[in-house]
């Protein structure tokens, strides 16, 4: 049988492929139109490193991190490589995931790429999404909510991120040369965040 | 002698800029192209520049110069990929142009300068007029 976390990954994977045009549709409008290219050649080469045997979450989420960092191409690369590295390096030697450790992993990700991007929230990118989602998720969990329904809470919260992308202006990235014509549209980096919480609500979920 | 590496979206631009600095720089081995992806398209790819800083470091040091977008965010992983590995390399980003920067930093890195000469010398063709 694969490991838990090869099957979550290639959720994430399936999700991304699947959204493909449409990342790359968004990143048109505001960016340099490859964002869905980029990020699904980067999953393409994912699949192809992570083994279905790799049942250490780390091991794998590092494997992940390095791939994204070395295929992707584009800003995407180093910030989801980072993201992925830095929750790799805290779940290394585990095999189970717990609710405190996706509250773990969901800070890892975010400082590693504030660290990499020099981004803060409100600036238009894929922090817009995931901050709000790792509040939520937190949030939840210290009320006693179960792992499924405070990754619930996350995603509602991620998509309503996305949302807010759209009355913003980029001040990062290739859309911070748009200026004010960027408002209006949704952050590609953003929905492609959110598109990652909701592939793993899908797998937590059994769908 | 310090190193030099050149990152840029094209692997054109990487191996012209180093084929430039060269010519300023008799004989001077370590200056080194990461452009592109390994498929040779466009984009840049931290393992990629990971291995050139390897490859330009003889011990005394890499100045890296990066063009565009996510040039610079993926020198800085590469930076880290091999400070995880626990390698022991000076390797700085320049906060400078690519084709001025590296020829200026190929002429004091041949002259023997240290990575912090290499390096200002590559920011100060900043200021260099063209007209």
């Amino acid at each position: 049988m694969p490991s838990k976390i090869y099957e979550c990954i290639s959720k994430i994977s399936e999700s991304i492929m699947a959204n493909k045009d449409y990342l790359t549709e968004l990143d048109r409008e505001i960016g340099d139109s490859d964002h869905g290219i980029n990020m699904a050649r980067g999953f393409q080469a994912v699949m192809e490193k992570i083994s279905p045997d790799d049942s250490d979450i780390g091991v794998a989420l590092k494997k992940a991190g390095m791939t994204l960092l070395s295929k992707v191409g584009g800003a995407s690369g180093p910030l989801y490589g980072t993201a992925y590295m830095e929750a790799g390096k805290i779940m290394i030697g585990k095999t189970e995931l717990l609710p405190e450790d996706m509250k773990a992993i969901f800070e890892a990700a975010i400082s590693g790429i504030q660290k990499r991007g020099h981004a803060v929230r409100g600036e238009k990118t894929m922090l817009d999404a995931i901050i709000p989602a790792s509040e939520a998720y937190s949030a939840k969990i210290s009320e006693g909510s179960d792992m499924i329904s405070a990754f619930e809470a996350a995603c509602s919260s991620a998509r309503e991120g996305v949302e807010y992308t759209k009355t913003i202006i980029a001040t990062k990235g290739r859309a911070s040369y748009l200026g004010e014509r960027s408002i209006g549209h949704q952050d590609p980096g953003a929905t492609s965040a959110a598109l990652t919480l909701e592939a793993i609500r899908d797998y937590m979920k059994g769908k | 002698m310090v190193g030099i590496v050149i990152v840029s979206h094209s692997w054109k631009i990487a191996e012209g800029v180093c084929d430039l600095a060269r010519e300023m720089a008799n004989g001077h081995e370590g200056i080194i192209p990461a452009g592109g992806l390994e498929d040779g398209s466009t984009g840049t790819d931290a393992q990629r520049i990971a291995d050139a800083i390897v490859e330009a470091d003889s011990g005394d040091g890499v100045v890296i110069l990066a063009d565009i977008g996510s040039a610079i965010m993926s020198a800085e992983a590469a930076i880290e990929l091999l400070e995880d590995e626990g390698r022991e390399i000076n390797a700085v980003i320049a906060d400078a142009p690519i084709v001025e920067g590296a020829v200026c930093a190929a002429v004091e890195a041949a002259g023997s300068g240290s990575v912090d000469s290499v390096l200002t010398s590559a920011e100060e063709s900043r200021e260099v007029n063209k007209l």
